[in-house]
This record gives structure tokens, sequence and C-alpha cells, in this order.
């Protein structure tokens, strides 16, 4: 059997690539150090000296400003040097491969890469090239890959369905939509998993859907009313434009009918049901603005969960 | 005056000589002159051994046919990889730098091989014109500069209509076709298996009805044009049994299968290793079981190697970028072996497709021990074993999943034209 190889042989979190293979005692202490750096972004002066003298590079092959930008903020409250790099325009853009472009930051003293990148497992190469060249002091965080992971971004969603629920324990969650594209869906899945959820639904037209997700412990529903049916936990998942007319959806129109949340729809759900989204949204397409903004949404909360968890996922993988 | 190297005699001694075509597997001597095997067993009269081989504890097979391995980059280094693997006759499909689709560049390929090897490299001609799958290519040009048959590389061309007029075209001009089985547009952008591991890893999938639907219309459009198609590298188990059912009601159709299908299957991907993208991409364990099987029992004619040397450069990048295929011509005999002695079966059938029902499919005499044929044999140590290293391998292309991983067969003489061209020192 393959190793993790996000584990040292000790089982510790050296890397985190995704929250597939975490135990619950791993998530669950994740989320617990989240919950220690929430205070720290309320104090006047936000930082505290966890990863002093430290350098992270975020290593962004495809364009984000929103994940950047708060894996950029929670390494500053770690006190950490941050250096961000836009690959898209630079030496990968001249023709460098990944590897390479890695063997030179490694060389600038990097402790800790946050990537990016189109393709699934491209952090697993990384990390597979560290191991072989005898550099796994270093750490790499999977910002989002392909569609594989963002695990991130799942276990700021556990924060949150924590957070607002009180725990895993006999919570009924339902993802909607483009789950097929979806790295967010993939990294809530097994996480809620792990922690206990007694029902994970994902709703969604078959073009959607990936094959055979039921084997991840889900249920596929094709309507939204039965999907939502008693849920406390709504994730709504974003649709990118360019899959919203062509060969998988007929129009953006036609999937807000089948699938958009409106208060209407969340009938079908828990009086008490909250709303998530990962962001950014298209309001009027998978989810109203009326919903969006309304209190059920725990939207903007899960932003500001997400520094600290990422704070906390930084802070763990340096050791701490 | 002195002989020239394919006039020597030479007595292979001692050894287990095993001829797969008509199931022979005695200790025997084997005798060669001219080129070509003169005596099994009894000394020709006269016969006198300017050389003797010692095979004492070794196979005496054929030398091995295989129908796909990429002679390409750089060539000498690939001709000497297929001796070390036993291999003396490989079909190279068309989908080489620079594609085979003129006459001139096949005629090319032939004649760099005679000059450097005595191993027998018969092109396959690119089935239309730079395998865009638009223009047909000089097909009956193509035979006559040496191309076994035509094909178009990897899948069907997009239009359907190319196909059938190809078939046609292939029909009028007795050129068979060969055709791997995916339908452009199910498999063009996938890069693995249709799947729950596919799912979980968030991996584009190509489905097995990419298969499958080629496989109808191949069949379909062969019935109507009667050209004689052969389908390389199957891959699942729905695959096999279209073939199995075409067979069975008389089509004259055959098919292939990469004998790296026959070990590996999905969950090898592990963590997005790019040593294991394959086009087609490795299936499911069902799958594998029903291509082990479907080769047993002659649905499948032959295993190949589809040996492809590719640098670090297009394999340490992520799954999804990383150029498919492996080298595997060095591995042939070796996994060969090991399916094998998965199913239980004596050497004398195990060595069946990768020597006489591969050269039945090209239609051509080869992967014989038997009196008057060309003295191509591939000598091995059936109980050797050895782990797979990038040193070892004489490929300029040195990267397999099967790196670090032990096997057991290995190529000791390899004779080509009755010439030793290959000694493991």
């Amino acid at each position: 059997m393959m190793l993790d190889p996000q584990l040292d042989a000790d089982g510790n979190l050296i890397h985190l690539l995704s929250t597939e293979g975490l135990s619950r005692e791993q998530l669950t202490r994740l989320l617990d150090t989240g919950a220690s750096f929430l205070g720290v972004s309320d104090r006047d002066v936000k930082k505290v000296p966890l990863l002093r003298g430290k350098s992270v590079f975020n290593l962004f092959f495809e364009n984000s400003t929103r994940t950047r930008t708060t894996f950029e903020i929670a390494a500053k409250r770690l006190s950490a040097d941050v250096i961000n790099l836009n690959m898209s325009t630079s030496s990968t853009a001249k023709g460098e491969t990944l590897l390479d472009t890695v063997d030179n930051l490694c060389a600038m003293h990097a402790d800790m890469f946050v990537v990016r990148h189109e393709s699934s497992g491209a952090p697993h190469l990384i990390v597979d090239h560290l191991r072989r060249t005898g550099r796994s002091d270093i750490h790499v965080i999977n910002a989002g890959d392909g569609r594989h992971g963002h695990p991130t971004q799942g276990l700021l969603d556990m924060y949150t369905i924590r957070h607002y629920k009180g725990g895993f324990e006999g919570l009924k969650v339902a993802l909607i939509g483009d789950i097929l594209h979806s790295r967010v869906a993939r990294s809530d899945i097994h996480a809620l998993k792990t922690l206990g959820a007694e029902s994970i639904r994902v709703v969604g037209p078959q073009t959607l859907i990936p094959t055979d997700i039921e084997s991840l412990g889900v249920e596929v529903h094709r309507d939204l009313d039965s999907g939502l049916k008693d849920c406390d936990v709504v994730i709504a998942l974003r649709l990118q434009r360019e899959r919203m007319s062509g060969a998988l959806l007929p129009s953006a129109t036609e999937f807000h009918d089948r699938y958009g949340l409106t208060h209407e729809r969340l009938k079908a759900a828990k009086p008490d049901a909250i709303v998530m989204h990962p962001g950014p949204m298209n309001r009027g397409v998978e989810i109203d603005s009326a919903v969006a903004d309304s209190p059920r949404a725990v939207i903007l909360p899960q932003v500001t969960f997400g520094i600290a968890m990422r704070m906390a996922v930084m802070s763990v993988l340096a050791g701490g | 005056m002195t002989k020239l190297a394919n006039e020597q005699t030479i007595e292979i001694r001692g050894g287990r000589v095993i001829d797969p075509a008509s199931q022979f597997d005695e200790a025997a001597s084997v005798f060669i002159a001219d080129g070509k095997i003169a005596g099994i067993g009894q000394t020709p009269a006269g016969f006198k051994a300017d050389k003797v081989i010692d095979a004492t504890g070794l196979v005496v097979a054929p030398g091995l046919v295989d129908l796909s391995a990429r002679i390409a980059g750089n060539i000498d280094a690939e001709l000497a990889a297929a001796v070390a693997g036993g291999v003396t006759t490989l079909a190279c499909p068309p989908d080489v730098d620079p594609i085979l689709d003129e006459p001139e560049l096949a005629e090319r390929l032939v004649r760099h091989a005679e000059d450097v090897s005595q191993v027998r490299v018969l092109p396959v001609g690119a089935m239309t014109q730079g395998l865009a799958g638009n223009m047909l290519a000089e097909m009956s040009l193509l035979r006559d500069a040496g191309c076994i048959a035509v094909s178009q590389g990897r899948g069907l061309p997009a239009d359907t209509r190319v196909l059938w007029r190809a078939l046609q075209y292939a029909a009028s001009c007795d050129v068979p076709v060969w055709l791997q089985p995916a339908e452009y547009h199910l498999s063009k952008d996938g890069i693995a298996h249709d799947s729950a591991l596919a799912s979980r890893l968030g991996l584009a999938a190509i489905p097995v009805t990419a298969e499958t639907l080629a496989m109808q219309t191949v069949l379909a459009l062969a019935k109507a044009t009667g050209a004689r198609v052969h389908f390389t590298q199957i891959s699942s188990a729905e695959g096999v049994a279209l073939l199995r059912e075409a067979r069975d009601a008389g089509l004259p159709v055959t098919g292939d299968i990469a004998v790296h299908a026959l070990h590996l299957y999905e969950q090898d991907i592990g963590y997005f290793d790019p040593l294991t993208r394959f086009d087609p991409p490795l299936r499911g364990y069902s799958d594998r079981e029903a291509l082990r099987l479907g080769l047993a029992e002659g649905t499948i004619g032959a295993a190949v190697s589809a040996h492809t040397p590719l640098g670090l450069d297009v394999k340490r990048v992520p799954f999804a970028e990383a150029a498919p295929g492996a080298t595997g011509i060095e591995l042939l005999l070796p996994l060969t072996l090991a399916w094998g002695e998965a199913l239980s079966l004596p050497l004398r059938r195990s060595l069946l497709p990768v020597t006489a029902r591969a050269a039945e499919i090209l239609g051509i005499e080869a992967g014989q021990v038997a009196v008057g044929q060309r003295a191509d044999l591939c000598i091995f140590d059936p109980e050797a074993t050895w782990t797979v290293n990038e040193n070892d391998l004489r490929s300029a292309g040195k990267l397999t999943p099967f790196l670090g991983r032990t096997l057991q067969g290995r190529v000791v003489t390899t004779l080509a034209g009755g010439q030793p061209v290959y000694q493991r020192s």
C-alpha cells in the first residue's frame, strides 16, 4: 500500500494535499487550532510570531485573487515573510517546468509553498520531487489542484458547519450544482464523511455528477427538492461561466430553474438550515440574491473563518 | 577469405527448444546455416558448426514479434533495446516524429534499420495525411515502401465519413487497417478510465463507451467495405467481448493488447503517478482480468510492448500534462511470462501472443522455430529474476511504471537472421 504523501512515517501531517486520508482526530485538531486563531484577527495587533523568519511562497499557476489574498493574510498574521508569484505571467509561461521553478525557489530558501494549479495532482508532484531530493522539510499546501482538491476550503467549510451546527453528528448536508468540476465538493465530501455527517447528498444533472461518486459515500439526487429535504447545511457550488451553455447544460436560466437556490426551494430544507458558497457567486444562477443576502447565508463568515483555518494549517504543518 | 557473419554456421546446444506454433517443447540442438534454421534435434548432413552457443538451462524460443514499438528519436538505441528484449520483428506505428505519412519516410526508417540492425522493422503507415483525419495518405505507395498496414495512430478520425472512405480505399488496395478503437470526441480530452477512481482524483475521464462505440463503428464499416481490420490496444472487458462476438460471427478481424495492461490497472495511478499515464488509459480490475482471459483464449491475438521512449521532461510533470506511454520493449518477454504464470499456462502457450500469433496478424513468416525459417531466436533464462532499473535499459526512454519491480525471465542471447545480435554480458 502506498503511503499517503501528506503524512510522514509517523503519520504526522507535513503537507496538506487533500482532506482525504486525514483522520477525525487530525481534522478536529485543525479545526480547534483554527478556533484559537480566530481571536487574533480581532486584536489591535493582529499578529502572532509562530512563523517569524519563515518564507511562504504563494505559487499560483491559476489566477485567484481571493484565495491568494487569504493565504497571504494568514501567513502575515503568523509573522511569516510572504512572496507572491503569479506564475501565469512568470517563468513557466516562458517554458520553465514546474519542478525547475520549485528548485529555483528552494534555492531561495522557501519554507512553505502554497500551490494552486490547473492540473489535478500538481502539488503531489511537487511533494514527490521534494521527497526524492531530500527536502521534505519544505511544506506544501494545496490551494486548489484541478478538479481534485481544495483542502483549506474544505476545512473552512467544516469550521463553518461546526460553528453554526455545533458538530457533525446527525447532519444532513447537500452540495448543489457542478460537482464534476468542483474540487471544493470533493474536499467537503471527504471531510464530512470522516467527521461523521449522517447524510451527504450531491444534487445536479447527470452531466455535472462524476461517475460512481456514490463510492465516496454520498447520495446522488437529480432533483433539488429531494436533495434538500430536511437538510441542515446547503452548499451551493460555483457554476463556471463556460459551463453554463453547451453540452453540459442548455442555459444558465434552465440551470437556475432546476437547481438555483431560492427561498421557495429552500423550504424543503430544515428551517434553520444554513446556506454556504465557496465564492465567487453567480447571483441569479446557482443562488438568488435574496438567499445570498439573507441571515441564513453564512458566506461572509466563511471568508473570515478561512483566514483562521489557513493560519491553523500553516502552524500545524510548521510543527505548531 | 573471411566469412560474412550470416554465413557463419551455429549450433545452439543443450537448450529447451520451444516452438509455440507447433507446440513443440523439447530439449534439442538447433543448427543454423545461411541465416536459416537448418535442423532441430538432428544434425543436418555435412553440418559443421563455426560457432557453438551453450544454451544449457535456457529456453530457445522464436525471436519475439512486437506489433507496436515506436522506433523514433535515437533509432539505434531503440533497435538495441529491441534485441536486448529478444524482439527480432517489430511494427512501428505512424505516430512518431516525423509522422510516417509519406512513402519516403517509411522507406528511410526501413533502410536505417537495415543498416544498423538485423531486426525486421515494419512501419505502419499513416492512414490520413499528418494523421489529421482529413485526407487519405498514399496507402498503396506506403505499402510499396514497406508498410505492413496503415493506422490512424491513437483513436479514430473525428469524421466517420473519412474513416468510411479510408476503409473503402484500403480494401481496394488490399492494405490492412490497424485502428486503436477510441471514438474521437469521447476520448480526446480524457486522461483516465471513467470510474470512481477518476471521480475521486478529479481526472478527466474516458468512458469505456469510447472504445465500444469505436469498435462497433469500425466493425460495421469493415463489414460494408470488406476492409481487413486489426484493433490495437483493446483496453476493456466490453471491448474483448465485442471482438469475440465479431470473430465468432466470422469477421476477419483481429486484436491486440498492451502487455502492461495485463498487469497494471487504474489503482496503480496511486497519487497521480505520471508514469502510469497511458493511452488508452489503465482501466479497472475486471477489465484487466478480461484482457488476461481474452489473450489466453486467443480472442486477442497478440500482446504488444506499446514501447514509447519518452524523456524526463514530458513525464516529470503533473499527471494530466504527462505524455502517455512508457518504455517497454525490453519488458515484453518478462511481462508476457508473468501473465502466463498468473494463468498457470505452459511456456509454449505463454509465448504464443508474442510469437506465432503476432506473426499471423502481420501475415508474414516469423515467430517460429522450424526448419527452413529465418533464424530469429530469443534465448532466455526462464528462471532469472531481475529488478527493472533505468541504467540497465538500452532504450533512450528510461521511464516505466515497472521501474523497481522484480520480474522473472531474462533474455541471454538474441539471434536475428542467423547472427548473434545481442549477448547479455
